[in-house]
Order: C-alpha cells, then structure tokens, then sequence
C-alpha cells in the first residue's frame, strides 16, 4: 500500500448565528457529495491544512441555497483537478491482527490480487479496488474471523465483536487442502484429468453444464458471493495459474516470517 | 469531556440506519459544538487518506460510526493508530441516536464540549 493519497477538498462550515435547518441542509449535502465538513464556532478557530479549502459562513449560510453551496464546492474541487468522491463503493477487507496468525489463506484464495504480502512476509490488503463489492468470500475461508467487511449485513465479517461460537464454527470447517492429501492444486489437476477422460468417454454438455450451475448456486449460497462476481469469474486456465502463482507467493512469506 | 468529535456519514452504503445518522449529525450541529463529518471512513482508509493520522495523533477521538473494532482497523489500515485507548467508538448500526449522543457528547449541556476541529 504504497501509492500517495489524492487530496481532498475540504469545507469548513463556521456555526455563527444561523438558521440551523439550513446549517444541517447544507452539511448533509456536502457529506451525501463526497466532502469532508468541519463545523466550527468561528472562523478563529478554523484548521490550518494545505489541503485546498472552502469555507463557508454565517452569511452565506443565510444567503445561499444549500444546492448553490455545493456547487461552489464542486467547482472549488474541479478547479483544484480533485477526483469526485463516490464513483466507487468501498467494499474491501479489514484485516483484524489481533486475529490473523498469517497463514496466507486469503492471499491462496482471492482470485482478484486484492491481497499482497509486505517486505517483511505479512500479509496486508493492497488492491482495495480489486475486490468484487458485496463478495465477503475470503472473509469466510478465514480460520480465526480476522477479515472484515464493515459494510457487510451481518456479523463478525461485519466488525462485530467475534463471539466463542463464531471461532467455533470457523474451527469445525475443514481444511480443504488436508482434505485433498496436502496438495489442493496436485488434487486438482488429478481430477481435471481423470474428468478429461472421463468426459472423452461419457461426453454431455448439457448435464456438465447443469452440474456447473447446481455448483455455482452452492458455492453462491454457502460463502454469499454475489452472481456476477462468479460471472466474473476467470477461466480454468487462469484460476489455476493464479491459484499456483498466489500458492508461490504465500510459501515464499510464510518461509521469510519464519526466517524473520 | 474533552476531545475531537468526528462523524462518519457512512455515505456509501445502507448499513447505517438513515434515521439515527440523521439524527446523530442534528443533534451534533444542534449542540452547537465543533466537529468533522467525513462522507465515509472506509474510503477514506481505502485511499489512506492522511487526516486519518491527523486525527489519531491530535485529541482524544470520540467517533460516531459503526462496530468499534472495524473502525479500530480502518484507522490502522490507513496508517493510523487509534487502539491506545484514547478514543471512544459509538456504534451507529446498533446503538440509537439517542445513546450515540450521549456518548459523544456527554453532559446535559452539550455546548460545553467542543474540541478544537485540527490539530
């Protein structure tokens, strides 16, 4: 996570003696647009900030609609070359250290690069805009409910405080790759090629493509992805060479924080 | 009680009641006390935005937004750490107004509690 923050425009909104209905309008527009808002007692106490600021009176509280407000904002923002906020929902995981033990899974997992590991073998969230909104999937293959989602439904992947039977629960999933003897990515090419030839003998698209879609609906039901992320899915052929080169990569950091 | 109050509009998502944010930021601009209201924390920390920093190394927070523990680790996702214990976190997607308020402001006299809006 390494790439410089924009700056943002902020708006200093001083409280004076004003009508406060049309305080409240204004500041509520202003956040619903994407701007940041110090309400303040006076223009004394205004914060000292290099960030290009809008500051708005008493009197032009008094004066101004709260809409012809918010264009002087946006303006102000334009003329400063600022992106317009919003134009994505922050949908990302939170990693929870106290939690993670770092064992890569989420790193082996996600199939969008959203995770990365730093210099020192610690996995971190570094492709927040890679993560496919309203899917909580990782969230989910976590062993110890270290990965949030804050603006997930429901708890913990929401941030709620994790409970005895939510770490429960996590313990009694199985270990997929023990399940497969060891190797989840040797397993699978076993059975993609015994399905090769299975398929060669047995060949029927249509029913291949029903049980495709009963696993879809499975695999949609029982980690809460959304359908179009798995529309969005990439190809076999992908999957597998991401899988391997996130597989490398949570090897080569689980080797350099033992080391460390 | 002393300390920066900040808000989060949460502006980006249904998870927050509509009703308690609005009534959580009238009441803050009610009490005539000084505060930030950011659109939204997550994507604040997303793009890791400095104020984030600011905040956590001026006066104590007192944040009104969602679970304490999200907003623990969005602080520090961004670089910033708030888990000294020195900041109160209220929980808008739980708590009512009227509790959110309380916490954040404290006495019956609410204009007594204005922290400074920077540092």
């Amino acid at each position: 996570m390494t790439r410089p923050a924009p700056r943002a425009l902020r708006v200093v909104v001083t409280n004076g003696r004003t009508d406060l209905g049309r305080r409240l309008e204004t500041v509520r527009a202003l956040l619903e647009k994407g701007y940041s808002v110090s309400c303040i007692r006076s223009a004394e106490s205004a914060p000292t900030t290099s960030d290009p600021t809008v500051i708005i009176g008493p009197e032009d509280i008094a004066r101004t609609d709260p809409s012809a407000l918010l264009a002087i904002a946006d303006k102000a923002r334009e003329e400063h070359g600022l992106p317009q906020a919003g134009a994505w929902k922050p949908w990302f995981p939170v990693i929870d250290y106290q939690r993670c033990t770092n064992c890569m899974q989420c790193l082996s997992f996600c199939l969008f690069d959203v995770y990365g590991v730093s210099s020192d073998g610690k996995i971190q969230v570094r492709n927040q805009s890679n993560c496919k909104t309203e899917c909580p999937a990782c969230s989910r293959v976590c062993p110890e409910v270290a990965i949030m989602f804050p603006k997930y439904r429901h708890g913990p992947i929401n941030g709620e405080e994790v409970k005895a039977d939510d770490v429960r629960r996590e313990a009694m999933k199985v270990d997929i790759s023990a399940l497969l003897g060891g190797d989840i990515y040797a397993a699978l090419r076993d059975r993609s090629a015994r399905a090769k030839s299975r398929f060669s003998k047995e060949r029927d698209d249509e029913r291949a493509l029903k049980e495709r879609q009963t696993c879809l609906v499975k695999l949609r039901q029982a980690l809460d992805v959304p359908a179009e992320v798995l529309a969005a899915l990439p190809t076999v052929d992908e999957i597998r060479a991401k899988a391997e080169a996130a597989l490398a990569r949570a090897r080569q950091a689980a080797g350099t924080s033992s080391a460390s | 009680m002393s300390g920066h109050i900040l808000y989060c509009h949460c502006a980006y998502a249904r998870v927050v009641p509509i009703e308690t944010k609005a009534a959580v930021l009238e009441g803050l601009t009610r009490a005539d006390v000084e505060f930030d209201a950011v659109p939204d924390l997550c994507e604040m920390a997303a793009r890791r935005d400095p104020r984030l920093e600011e905040l956590a190394s001026g006066a104590p927070l007192r944040i009104a937004a969602c679970y304490p523990r999200a907003v623990q680790w969005l602080f520090a996702s961004a670089g910033a750490n708030i888990s000294d214990g020195r900041a109160v976190i209220l929980n808008m997607r739980t708590d009512s107004a009227e509790q959110v308020l309380q916490g954040i402001l404290g006495s019956a006299n609410p204009g007594e509690n204005g922290g400074g809006p920077d540092q």
